[in-house]
């Protein structure tokens, strides 16, 4: 089974509920938490392991000087500016590159070749004897988040349990995060932002046919528009975790509170049992 | 004028609050911007009145003439997207997919594919009781959301008329949105807070501000909930030579104000105090007053 956690809203608490409950089905099972928030990677601090690391390359063009002639066919195909034919030469933007190989297929000459450059990598490492932790990590400066989310996810293929855990948004790597998902669980948090990134978040999974289920976090106890908004969209609240000090404290320095404070393991183990329900 | 982005690494530490407080309690002609085009919230807070609303089309998308197809299937072949699927036993292209790189319309030997406009969000103009704001809603699911953030800091741009600065609120993370809205900005407002996965965003975050030239600021929300961790994040700051514009207090009016629709700074409150303090720092820093 393949489970996505996702939530539109940054920061609603994604990354802890993953961590948790990745934490409590390592106790009983195999499972790959697979950190898809490639842009800014967290679930390492709550897993410290020694790593093992694989780069993750793009392909960009790099040209023959000796056989191009400078016609400039490959910077008029090039709809993202990655080209420009200037008088002798041919300027290369590697950072706007899409890795299309529209340049390469359309150079009349020959002259270009698609080589690797390195975006970002990917890190492995095994924190506990039945999890294994896959994160994808965007260099700095670098734009190609959808090439390092989809690496990250390569290396989980065919385990029998994976959690995915996604980036704030509704764009692409959200998109490439949750496909061929079963299960979306969002978390969210009772405020006006929480709903209206809620709303947004179901509207993908809905669109992608992937079922989805919601938990509330940091809950002030002030739920009822969330609750109410669930109700409409059939959306099962699974959890709702309430804001405490005691919690906070315990995540910000990268505990697990399933791990650390009582009576937490049972609820993240009722709440992996729910999701493990609607498995294909 | 001077341009301004509120922007934070990690989601959720208290952006668009920043961002909206300051709008509220700024005291200079200033036009607004909702850079992070994702999960747009600004306009929540500031009522705003819509001026003009227009299509935003991204890059173009293939589109295959099922008259013309001869079923030979190349361009999935050819496309390094895995964009076009066969469905209903016909080649389509899967727009959630297409990149709009044209490889397909190239290579179609019956000329069956053109590239077309593509819709994937709206662009908006409002007025609000604080100054004009751009504002944008990407349609789920889209690319291109760091061309929408160069639109929209272009309307703002078109409806800066007076304005002394450009507060732009900003997206998490450090990639494409990220780099559109930090690019051409002269200051950088990071609100991180004292958790370990904070602190860990803000360095890369740093990193990738580096590249720009900004003068970066940081504001610490909520820095009383880990006081450990908020001070490796002073050290952090002082190592970096980044400067501290102030530390907001845990408080719950500020949850109070944005269920009520309205910036914090509407109200007597322990954070409403540190962001005039932190108005005052960074305003006066940026010569703003």
């Amino acid at each position: 089974m393949k489970i996505a956690i996702a939530s539109g809203k940054g920061g609603t608490g994604k990354s802890t509920v993953a961590a948790n409950l990745a934490w409590v089905l390592a106790r009983s099972r195999d499972i790959v938490l697979v950190d898809c928030d490639v842009e800014e990677p967290n679930l390492h601090l709550y897993f410290p392991a020694e790593e093992t690391d694989v780069p993750v390359t793009a392909l960009v063009p790099e040209i023959d000087f000796e056989r191009c002639n400078f016609c400039g066919e490959c910077g008029k195909f090039c709809r993202f500016g990655a080209l420009a034919v200037v008088k002798d030469t041919v300027l290369t933007f590697p950072y706007l590159c899409h890795s299309c190989g529209g340049c390469a297929l359309v150079c009349p000459r020959g002259a270009i070749k698609e080589v690797p450059r390195t975006i970002g990598k990917v890190s492995c490492s095994r924190p506990l004897p039945r999890l294994v932790l896959i994160t994808g990590v965007l260099n700095e400066g670098e734009v190609l988040a959808p090439s390092v989310i989809k690496a990250a996810k390569v290396f989980a293929e065919g385990h029998p349990l994976i959690m995915y855990d996604a980036s704030p948004g509704i764009a692409c790597p959200v998109i490439d995060t949750l496909e061929g998902s079963d299960y979306c669980l969002l978390v969210t948090e009772s405020t006006p932002f929480g709903l209206h990134d809620l709303r947004l978040a179901a509207g993908v999974a809905e669109e992608l046919g992937i079922p989805a289920g919601v938990v509330i976090n940091r809950s002030d106890g002030k739920d009822e528009e969330t609750v109410a908004f669930c109700r409409e969209h059939d959306l099962p609240i699974l959890a709702t975790i309430p804001f405490s000090r005691e919690i906070a404290s315990i995540q910000n320095r990268g505990g697990l509170i399933a791990r650390d404070l009582p009576g937490w393991e049972e609820r993240f183990a009722a709440l992996s049992d729910a999701i493990l329900e609607v498995g294909p | 004028m001077i341009r301004l982005a509120v922007i934070s690494g990690k989601g959720g530490t208290g952006k668009t609050m920043v961002a909206a407080a300051l709008a509220d309690i700024g005291g200079v002609p200033q036009v607004l911007a909702d850079c992070d085009v994702d999960a747009a919230n600004l306009a929540l807070l500031l009522d705003p009145r819509r001026l003009t609303t227009e299509e935003f089309r991204g890059l173009e998308v293939g589109r295959i003439d099922h008259d013309l197809c001869s079923d030979c299937g190349i361009c999935a072949d050819r496309c390094r997207f895995g964009a076009i699927v066969h469905r209903d036993d016909a080649w389509v292209v899967d727009t959630l997919h297409c990149e709009g790189c044209g490889v397909c319309a190239y290579v179609c030997p019956m000329g069956a594919i053109e590239m077309v406009p593509h819709v994937c969000g709206e662009i908006y103009t409002s007025e609000t009781d604080l100054g004009n704001l751009a504002h944008a809603r990407l349609f789920p699911g889209s690319g291109n959301s760091g061309l929408l953030v160069v639109e929209v800091k272009k309307r703002a741009v078109a409806l800066s008329e007076g304005a002394d600065l450009m507060l732009a609120d900003g997206p998490p993370g450090i990639g494409c949105p990220l780099i559109a809205t930090v690019s051409g900005m002269n200051a950088v407002l990071i609100v991180t807070e004292p958790g370990i996965a904070a602190l860990h965003d803000l360095e890369r975050l740093v990193t990738v501000c580096r590249r720009f030239e900004v003068r970066i600021f940081v504001v610490i929300n909520r820095f009383d909930l880990a006081d450990d961790i908020c001070r490796d994040i002073e050290e952090f700051c002082a190592k970096e030579d980044l400067t501290l514009a102030g530390k907001i207090p845990f408080d719950p009016v500020v949850v109070e104000a944005v269920r009520a629709g309205e910036p914090v700074t509407r109200r007597e409150s322990r954070a409403t105090d540190a962001l005039h303090g932190i108005r005052d720092r960074l305003y006066s820093d940026l010569g703003l007053i």
